[in-house]
């Protein structure tokens, strides 16, 4: 797995769209802070970029990768290699380079600006945590559809729907239930409900660094216990961990049952 | 050598391959032909594991392939579409593949016999078919495997290298190895194979040499028996 | 003792008579074993000198002009049998005490301190701890408290006492002291021309500050941080409020401050910094909110009920959840001048000032106060695309409520 790993990788860092995703991160970085010059404003347009962008990046990349290395994946079938090992070799490769453009072109930037002289940076790391998750799991979603949709166009479509509803229509329908049922007590609804969504869970995490005192104001004993204490940091990540494993390991089960 | 009991293949509601049966030993250039859509290529990856079958047993050098990917390493194989990684110059895939199989192999005896030492630091998404599917043999012959698959090795490629292509062959059927090949070109077929597997709606129609098949058929030449196989087919 | 005595009489034959105050020394070893006897024995203006060491009194009476001074930190414990020191008279100094363990009771304020229809007091450089109420001005006008420490360790409000208490006092000052873990840090009740600055009220049950019912007061340069509620202003008017912080004041009903029916009021130069809630207003017209920085809060500005003629010119809304909400479509304030860290408008002609009027009020603090659970939609991209079109074209919120001129940089 590590070999295909490698390659996978090698293979992303010649492409030119590794670069893209770096430079556009960077330019991003850049412009925030100097257009700017407020490291906590740009730490919150960052968290937009992340919670939208990251998503919808990782899907297509994802998904495009998937079907451009069609032959390539064939020639691996071919070699004495473990199934599993070629898909997740080449989603780490993906994911990996992804996280890599996120982390450095977001990071190099923050880093010359002096980002570690301030209090800022424990916000900063857990954006980077948040994206690199996002990355991991939208990537893991888009090798998923990639591989259960011989059809490119079919695929892509799939992908560009799925980043959309859990991007924006699913926070819709969340909202219309919430003021719908609005009579009952909807915090472990709403809690659980986050917990479904991932964009809204890395959204949720960002929520306990930069809104904490909104959030503290709400009277909800379920929702005080979340926030307030050190639960809602350890039940985000682990939820985000199962977001990512969970694809992931359906990846390699359907990789093992598919025909090439 | 190769031995396949019971095989079925269905692709949602195309059945592919039924009941299939099927022999390969000792060494020879055995020719898997049929009628387009007639699951030579499926038949083919069946063997490879890159098509999980519906039920059947398929051994190879008896052990099954179920579960099992270590058996490739005793197996070359010639894709049908030779489509690269583009990023990717031929010198570093012929080290990567290199690099997956860690066996021996001669790939500069082959880069010499077909030319390509010009190609080796070009990116594969530059060269032009032919050259790709030069590229593709010498990743299928580098390496010392007793069972050759080829599908269609002969596409894209001018007279000079086919000619090269099949001393190649030749000379590894000499060295007791088993070459299993799909091919549309009938004469390369006549010229070449010691046996012939036609395949006809998923199942062997014929397995035998060239003079059985002219027998079976009563005709004279290859190229005509082949196509009396098909008329005879759909007449029934 | 008699031999005491001689000397004490030798003493004030000779300085007593010539209006030199004496002073008269409190410690185990000494003539004077403790300070009620201490009381007793001086005369008006005397000074009582008490020295390091443990006394167990309480319903001390400083019925005279007296000045009680502790050296080296003497320690009065009351164990919790009562109030410890009563000042009935005017002219009291009490300094350097460290007084503990004041009774609680369900049905009399025991304080650590009261003064009580007094006037000139002095009450400085005194620590309490395990107290009920620690100093209760009564009545008592002219005076100041300055420099106290008072550390409390209350866990519920309705057995926990308040630090300094003031009722029916007017003109006092109260000035650097630092007041944590009580009821509610400093409390003021129907009392005028109060002066509170440089305190440090923190982590207090209920309020850093309170105000009831006390016109023309001045707070300047505390800071009241981590109060279960903040700081609460209510039915006063005239009050000054200047370059105080309000910090990490968070929970349900919790701000920075809440103003109730306060009228004419200037609040200038403070900082509201993480808090729920930065400013709560309810029924306050004519106050004017200037160069306040408003920084990292849940609601900045959070406006319930009639509130008319205010004013909010030069404030810097910084990063805050919420820059205001309202609950009503009237508005009668004004916002102008302000740096709102959430602008994205441009400045053309480089004058300093957006050229797209900023509009303050979101959509989406609506949706909250009407479903708080909603609130975990925050910064959401649907909440964003709704709050945008909100702002294109208003519907729910007062049409008339923006900054026209939002400046585009941090006002200092």
């Amino acid at each position: 797995m590590l070999k295909i790993l490698k390659y996978s990788f090698y293979d992303l860092m010649r492409s030119r769209w590794s670069y893209v995703y770096f430079l556009f991160y960077l330019a991003l970085g850049f412009v925030l802070l100097f257009l700017n010059n407020d490291l906590s404003k740009a730490v919150i347009t960052l968290m937009n970029v992340i919670i939208v962008l990251v998503p919808l990046i990782s899907t297509i990349f994802g998904v495009m990768y998937f079907y451009n290395s069609k032959e390539f994946t064939e020639l691996l079938l071919a070699q004495p290699l473990k199934r599993s090992s070629i898909f997740l070799g080449q989603y780490l490769g993906v994911a990996g380079s992804l996280t890599l453009s996120l982390v450095l072109g977001l990071g190099l930037p923050f880093v010359l600006y002096g980002l570690f002289k301030s209090d800022t940076i424990w916000d900063f790391s857990l954006l980077l945590i948040t994206g690199a998750f996002l990355t991991l799991i939208f990537v893991a979603l888009a090798f998923n559809i990639a591989i259960s949709n011989e059809n490119k166009i079919k695929g892509f479509g799939y992908a560009v729907l799925l980043w959309l509803f859990l991007a924006v229509i699913y926070d819709g329908l969340f909202l219309m239930s919430l003021i719908l049922f609005e009579e009952y007590p909807l915090d472990s609804f709403s809690l659980a409900a986050t917990m479904f969504n991932p964009i809204d869970l890395s959204r949720t995490l960002i929520l306990l660094k930069l809104d904490i005192s909104a959030l503290l104001g709400y009277t909800g004993a379920i929702f005080k216990q979340f926030f307030g204490t050190y639960t809602g940091l350890t039940v985000s990540i682990t939820t985000l961990i199962l977001w990512t494993v969970l694809p992931i390991w359906r990846l390699s089960y359907k990789a093992k049952r598919k025909d090439f | 050598m190769i031995q396949i009991e019971n095989l079925y293949k269905k692709f949602g509601k195309n059945q592919v391959l039924s009941n299939l049966d099927l022999d390969i030993h000792g060494s020879g250039i055995f020719a898997v032909l049929g009628p387009n859509g007639s699951g030579k290529t499926t038949l083919i990856k069946c063997i490879l594991g890159m098509v999980v079958p519906s039920s059947g047993e398929i051994e190879i050098q008896g052990s099954t392939i179920k579960k099992n990917w270590r058996y490739r390493q005793e197996i070359n194989y010639l894709p049908q579409i030779a489509n690269f990684p583009g990023n990717l110059k031929v010198k570093e895939l012929i080290r990567m593949i290199k690099d997956l199989r860690q066996k021996d192999s001669k790939e500069k005896d082959l880069i010499r016999l077909f030319d390509l030492d010009s190609f080796l630091d070009k990116k594969l998404s530059t060269l032009s078919g032919g050259t790709k599917q030069k590229v593709n043999i010498v990743l299928t012959f580098m390496f010392d495997s007793p069972l050759i698959i080829l599908d269609e090795p002969t596409t894209g490629l001018d007279p000079g290298s086919l000619i090269k292509l099949k001393e190649l062959l030749t000379q590894e059927k000499s060295k007791g190895k088993t070459i299993l090949i799909t091919t549309h070109i009938m004469q390369f077929v006549e010229e070449m194979s010691d046996e012939i597997v036609y395949l006809l709606e998923g199942n062997i129609f014929f397995k035998g040499n060239v003079e059985q098949l002219k027998t079976k058929t009563n005709q004279t030449d290859f190229e005509h028996a082949i196509a009396a196989i098909a008329t005879r087919t759909s007449d029934a | 003792m008699y031999k005491y005595q001689l000397h004490l009489l030798f003493f004030i034959f000779f300085m007593g008579t010539s209006l030199w105050a004496k002073t008269i020394e409190v410690c185990a070893s000494c003539e004077v074993k403790s300070i009620k006897e201490g009381i007793a024995l001086a005369t008006d203006f005397d000074t009582l000198l008490i020295k390091k060491g443990t006394y167990r009194e309480f319903n001390i009476v400083v019925d005279k002009p007296l000045t009680l001074i502790g050296e080296n930190c003497p320690i009065i414990d009351g164990e919790d049998r009562g109030e410890i020191i009563r000042v009935v008279s005017d002219n009291v100094t009490v300094d350097g005490l460290y007084i503990i363990n004041v009774g609680t009771s369900y049905t009399t304020d025991y304080a650590a301190i009261r003064v009580v229809k007094s006037e000139n007091f002095l009450i400085q450089n005194v620590v309490l701890e395990k107290l009920f109420f620690g100093i209760y001005l009564e009545r008592s006008n002219n005076g100041k408290v300055y420099h106290n420490k008072i550390i409390g360790d209350a866990l519920d409000e309705y057995n926990s006492g308040n630090g300094i208490q003031l009722w029916y006092s007017h003109h006092v000052q109260v000035d650097r002291n630092i007041v944590q873990g009580v009821r509610d840090g400093i409390y003021l009740e129907f009392s005028d021309n109060i002066a509170i600055n440089n305190n440090i009220s923190t982590n207090n049950l209920r309020y850093g500050l309170h105000f009831m019912f006390s016109n023309d007061d001045v707070y300047t340069g505390n800071t009241f941080e981590n109060n279960g509620a903040g700081v609460a202003v209510m039915f006063s008017k005239g009050i000054k409020m200047e370059r105080n912080i309000f910090k990490r004041n968070w929970g349900t009903a919790a701000f920075g401050m809440l103003l109730k029916e306060i009228n004419d009021a200037e609040i200038i130069g403070n900082t509201f910094e993480e808090n729920t809630i930065g400013i709560n207003i309810e029924g306050s017209n004519r106050i004017v909110y200037k160069n306040n920085n408003f920084i990292s809060n849940g609601w900045a500005v959070k406006v319930l009920g009639a509130c008319y003629t205010n004013s909010f010119i030069n404030n810097n809304f910084l990063y805050n959840s919420f820059d205001i909400s309202y609950n009503s479509k009237l508005n009668d304030n004004v916002f102008e001048k302000n740096y709102w860290s959430n602008y994205t408008g441009y400045d053309l002609d480089k004058d300093g000032i957006g050229d797209v009027p900023y509009r303050p009020v979101k959509l989406f603090s609506y949706v909250v106060n009407r479903t708080p659970e909603t609130i975990i939609l925050l910064r959401s991209m649907f909440m964003d695309i709704i709050d945008f079109s909100e702002k294109v074209s208003p519907v729910f919120t007062p049409d008339n409520l923006l900054d026209a001129m939002p400046l585009m940089k941090r006002s200092e």
